[in-house]
């Protein structure tokens, strides 16, 4: 089956310069595709700028040079198209749940008729019916990052990119979470870029991993996943899944014993 | 069960914090009392606490205390609105703008460091001694501060609530309005509860140096006639007309931002 490019990420560079003039290259060469549909995870330690390269995909960084692509038109700026679900939750903490799930609609005005329609698909969803009319500061890690999640999916975006939205979980919330999310991505058929560090959730979530390695910031691996059935937490246990598992860490294990030799 | 004793340990917490505030102003009262009833001290320099009262019902039956409170109250209210309204945008420009703040920033911080009582001379060879000067006072002594302060509440709030709404679409004007503005709210009531202190402070400057009504001018002119007992009068009405405006400011912001968290709460 062929699929149309949804995201197209060419040759792109960044490079920070610190109060001090020093350089970092965070980002080297960075090629990627990302076709319609598909769950594209990027796994990689820490620091090797993975929110860097989502933040430019977003729009809300500039990359030093190389092109961003969606749809095939380039992209400068963020948009409604993209929607972002940040590491940190970044609730407006003075609107309620409802209202901060509408607030993209409400951007895009839409009446008060039309705004609940949509908030309560997706407040049931990721199920906090009976929460609509509370503040985040009354709500878990947990429920916070589902507000976070139907927000931005209530934008129905054509795009999702998500930074760890889950790494501040524990693991049972973080395994309800995954479950929800792979359900939704199927259900709403949304293009899907995910960033972890945890190597069970990008093979858990991805039909495509980008493994990368850091100083600098490049792409080390390209990895299709393909599980028979429907993918739960029952894949965590097949031998496909170890044998893959295997590889991603013997590659993030190589970089860092080679940043630890000093390569 | 738990909720309900949690809510108990609040509310003893509180009547005991709120009987601690009564017992200190009751030492105090009873130092007083004992100074004066004592004849430790001259009534010239404390009066007895029935004097203060009995000049205090004097000056309610003779309506001029009811006028000469309103029109200092009326006086802070107009000088101290006209600072916060400007002050707003103009902080909101400085925080968003660095050419703006750039423009703006050097002239705002030279002017906070003048004192006002040394701009009074001036403003009263400018202005004479109507009611405009004495806003002028107060704006003065309170427009560059709360810029200074609304520029620095708009600038730290955090980058990630406008970078969401950025990726929600939001565009600069809905950016400043829906995000900028609202998250920056508990701040700005903060600062506009204190300078409404710091307005008092200047309006009884202005009104004990050329004025014919409000509570400054009470003073001054009961000093011309040795008359302690109207001074402290004046001293403590200014005292609690503070507190009470401190406490509907507190109550308002209660209302307005129910969703801040705040240490202590
Ligand atoms: N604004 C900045 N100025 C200078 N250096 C930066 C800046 N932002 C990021 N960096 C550097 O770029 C590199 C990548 O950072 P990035 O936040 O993208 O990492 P990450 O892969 O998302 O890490 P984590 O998994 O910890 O979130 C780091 O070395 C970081 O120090
Ligand atoms: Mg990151």
């Amino acid at each position: 089956m062929k699929r149309k490019t949804k995201l197209e990420v060419k040759g792109v560079n960044k490079i920070f310069t610190s109060h001090t003039g020093q350089e970092v290259h965070a980002l080297k060469d960075i090629n990627l595709v990302v076709k319609e549909k598909e769950f594209a995870v990027i796994v990689g330690p820490s620091g090797c700028g993975k929110s860097t390269l989502l933040n430019i995909v977003g729009g809300l960084e500039k990359a030093t040079s190389g092109t961003i692509e969606v749809d095939a038109n380039k992209v400068f700026e963020p948009g409604a198209d993209r929607g972002m679900v940040f590491q940190g939750y970044s609730l407006f903490p003075w609107l309620t749940v409802k209202e901060n799930v509408e607030f993209g609609l409400k951007i895009k005005g839409f009446s008060a008729a039309g705004r609940e329609k949509i908030s309560t698909k997706y407040i049931d969803i990721v199920g906090l019916n009976g929460f609509e009319k509370s503040l985040p500061k009354t709500l878990s890690g947990g429920m916070k990052q589902r507000v976070a999640i139907a927000r931005t999916l209530a934008n129905e975006p054509s795009l999702l990119l998500m930074d760890e939205p889950f790494g501040a979980l524990d693991a049972q919330t973080r395994v309800v979470m995954q479950e929800l999310l792979v359900s939704i991505s199927q259900k709403t058929q949304t293009t899907v870029l995910f960033i972890t560090h945890d190597i069970d959730e990008a093979l858990l979530l991805g039909n495509k991993i980008y493994v990368m390695s850091r100083r600098p910031g490049c792409i080390t691996e390209v990895i299709d996943v393909e599980f028979e059935g429907t993918r739960g937490h029952n894949v965590l246990v097949l031998p496909e899944f170890m044998e893959m598992k295997k590889k991603i860490m013997d590659m993030l294990w190589q970089d860092s014993t080679d940043a630890a030799n000093g390569k | 069960m738990k909720g309900k004793k949690a809510e108990n340990i609040k509310i003893v917490k509180k009547l005991s914090y709120t009987s601690l505030s009564i017992i200190s102003f009751f030492v105090i009262i009873l130092a007083w009392c004992g100074l004066t009833y004592g004849g430790i001290l001259d009534k010239i320099f404390l009066p007895t606490p029935s004097s203060v009262i009995m000049a205090t019902v004097n000056m309610v039956n003779d309506g001029t205390l009811a006028s000469n409170i309103w029109s200092s109250t009326y006086r802070v209210l107009v000088g101290w609105a006209l600072s916060a309204i400007l002050a707003l945008p103009i902080g909101m420009l400085m925080a968003c703008s660095k050419t703006f703040n750039a423009i703006i920033q050097p002239v705002i911080e030279f002017v906070r460091y003048l004192p006002v009582v040394a701009l009074v001379p001036l403003t009263l060879l400018y202005l004479g001694i109507g009611e405009g000067q004495k806003y002028t006072i107060i704006f003065l002594g309170t427009f560059f501060q709360l810029v200074l302060m609304v520029a620095d509440t708009v600038s730290s709030v955090d980058k990630n609530l406008l970078n969401a709404a950025r990726t929600l679409g939001a565009s600069p004007y809905q950016r400043y309005k829906l995000v900028l503005f609202p998250a920056s709210l508990p701040g700005l009531m903060d600062s506009f509860r204190v300078t409404m202190g710091w307005a008092w402070t200047y309006l009884v400057v202005a009104e004990m140096v050329a004025a014919n009504s409000g509570l400054g001018y009470v003073i001054l002119k009961s000093q011309r006639f040795l008359a302690t007992d109207k001074i402290f009068s004046g001293l403590i009405l200014i005292g609690l007309i503070g507190l009470f405006t401190d406490l509907i400011f507190r109550a308002i912001t209660k209302i307005v931002v129910p969703w801040h968290e705040r240490l202590g709460d």
